[in-house]
């Protein structure tokens, strides 16, 4: 297979996933928090095609509307992580001096702890109970503010050997200001290692955000999220009497697959163009 | 002082720091949080505000903010980590055993996810194109497209339907009862579980850094002309080609000695291994400061030594850096 199909049909596969997310108001049969109290853990069929948790709730809704969460705060986190990195990278390669050591030192202190630790450490600096809304943009936000380093050191180290390049120095040289040779010579030089850096860190954050919601430090109930859905299976048992309760990891392990052949395919690609080039 | 001593003495005071801005920038971060442990007290209708306030100050909490932060770091060094308001006493109580605990499973773990990814990678490497090389490839992606918190489950519920495996925690109920192998084969038998996990989840990234960077080596010029001396092919990988692909590999040895104390944590929490991990996602929920900063500091330390560790190595192993160094 080509890398460019291999590209377009984990892209398609994902689009899917993504597509019925934001659709999940028109394609869940039923509203994520209404109870069937009469039909606790039913099996699938019969009116829930995926079953019922304990409180009778469609889990097919719940996995919808929780791809929502899931998903996107992972999207949204990486976009976090891409801008900050990006700004930080150019200001560090492209102005150098103590703004690139200061950035850098910055970096190392945020690498010098372990990114799960990190992240429930700051998670723990900030109010439990708050609302789903605003459980959402927290995560995004400190999912994708502690990652902002690793995209940064890429990106700098564009911005340097983009710096010293003949059509770099000779726009200057015709006078281009700052914001015009950023904006028109060095952000278009980063696209792909920002591109690459995305599908590696997507998949990433949207494990960080079920990891958060497992742990209680997430999205809470009755809003679902693919990791509050799994916590329900940490009592023990749940999973061999109610096997459909897995549903999101079923749909949770497709999409980490298909954002890794993506990375991988981009990064083989990356590693070729760079070893041409050299 | 020769080179290699100065070298790991810079080495050790940039650690040093690094980890003292770490502290600062923490131990400020924690007191400008909203709430204490004292402020989930207030939701109790019969303890009154003054009590709350009475408690605070008796605590040390009213004190200003440098201050205490001298005090908490003066106590570091000295080994006093602080006092847990959620354990009842002092944290340095707490951790040996919780150490302990985590460090048997990720020790294990490390050294069982080295000891198949090396090979593995090697062989994967030399035989590349082959079927072995896809199999293990491919079997390598789809592990790691498994997260550790859906493989944990799926073992955990396993377990506990067939019954051949313990459902979680580090020894049975009987384990005081038990003689001296007996309980060493019990807490061996609660590892099977979390060990497995994190094996899962670690092996396939080393065996891929492996792989790429013995791959890397192999396109170099000096592979070529190996191979055109009519040197074997066995010799060739294993005198020539392996010595020369070690420098990423032994950095990505001593960054996985770094997480030691930190990789385990989901595990810990789902397989309900009496560890770090589960200590300190109770103390964010208790909001026990003392305790989650003494855990970060740690964590954070020992990842820094893990770094050194690699430092170290690849100065015994490499030449060339050693003479960068001087």
């Amino acid at each position: 297979m080509t890398r460019r199909r291999r590209i377009a049909i984990a892209l398609a596969l994902l689009a899917v996933v993504h597509v019925a997310a934001l659709l999940a108001g028109f394609l869940a049969p039923y509203p994520y928090a209404e109870q069937h109290r009469d039909r606790p853990y039913a099996p699938p069929g019969n009116g829930f095609l995926l079953g019922t948790d304990a409180y009778g709730r469609d889990v097919l809704s719940r996995v919808l509307y929780g791809a929502r969460i899931s998903l996107f705060a992972g999207l949204a986190a990486t976009l976090v992580s891409l801008v900050l990195g990006l700004a930080a990278g150019i200001a560090a390669g492209y102005f150098g001096g103590w703004c690139d050591r200061l950035l850098m030192r910055g970096g190392e202190l945020m690498m010098a702890l372990p990114w799960l630790y990190l992240l429930l450490a700051v998670r723990a600096l900030l109010p439990l109970d708050i609302s789903p809304g605003a459980a959402f943009l927290l995560l995004a936000g400190i999912i994708g503010a502690a990652g902002w380093v690793r995209p940064a050191r890429l990106v700098r180290g564009v911005v340097l050997s983009a710096r010293e390049r003949a059509f770099v120095q000779a726009a200057r040289g015709f006078g281009a200001g700052h914001g015009y040779l950023i904006r028109r010579h060095l952000l278009p030089l980063t696209t792909s290692v920002v591109v690459t850096q995305a599908t590696v860190l997507a998949p990433q954050y949207i494990l960080a955000e079920v990891a958060l919601s497992f742990l209680g430090l997430g999205v809470a109930e009755p809003v679902p999220s693919w990791g509050n859905m799994l916590a329900e299976l940490r009592h023990f048992g749940a999973l061999t009497s109610h096997a459909w309760m897995l549903a999101p990891a079923l749909v949770l392990v497709p999409v980490l697959l298909m954002y890794l052949v993506i990375s991988d395919t981009l990064l083989d690609t990356l590693n070729l163009r760079q070893g041409r080039g050299a | 002082m020769n080179r290699v001593s100065r070298f790991v003495v810079r080495r050790l005071m940039h650690g040093v720091v690094l980890l003292l801005a770490l502290s600062f920038l923490s131990f400020a971060l924690a007191q400008w949080a909203p709430g204490d442990f004292y402020s989930n007290l207030r939701a109790d209708p019969q303890v009154s505000a003054a009590t709350v306030s009475g408690l605070r100050a008796q605590s040390g909490l009213t004190r200003p903010l440098p201050v205490r932060y001298i005090i908490w770091l003066t106590g570091l060094l000295h080994g006093d980590f602080g006092y847990s308001l959620a354990y009842h006493g002092p944290v340095a109580a707490l951790l040996p055993e919780r150490i302990a605990s985590t460090l048997l499973l990720t020790a294990t773990a490390v050294l069982l996810a080295w000891g198949l990814a090396l090979p593995l990678g090697i062989w994967s490497a030399a035989g590349r194109r082959g079927w072995l090389d896809s199999l293990s490839t491919a079997g390598a992606s789809l592990l790691l497209a498994i997260p550790e918190l859906v493989l944990a489950i799926a073992l955990l519920s396993l377990a506990v339907e067939t019954g051949w495996l313990p459902g979680g925690g580090k020894v049975s109920r009987a384990h005081d009862a038990m003689g001296a192998l007996a309980r060493f084969g019990d807490v061996a038998w609660h590892m099977v579980i979390p060990v497995t996990v994190l094996v899962a989840g670690l092996a396939p990234v080393l065996m891929r850094h492996v792989r790429a960077a013995l791959l890397e080596t192999m396109a170099a010029p000096f592979a070529l002309s190996t191979r055109a001396h009519g040197i074997p092919r066995r010799r060739i990988l294993f005198r020539h080609l392996l010595p020369a692909a070690l420098n990423p590999i032994v950095s990505l040895f001593g960054v996985s000695l770094g997480t030691l104390l930190s990789a385990s944590l989901l595990v810990e929490v789902i397989t309900g291994w009496p560890g770090l991990g589960p200590l300190f996602v109770e103390a964010i929920m208790a909001r026990d400061f003392a305790l989650v900063l003494s855990v970060v500091m740690l964590s954070a330390a020992f990842l820094l030594l893990g770094n050194l560790a690699a430092d170290l190595l690849l100065c015994r192993i490499d030449p060339r850096i050693r003479r960068a160094e001087a």
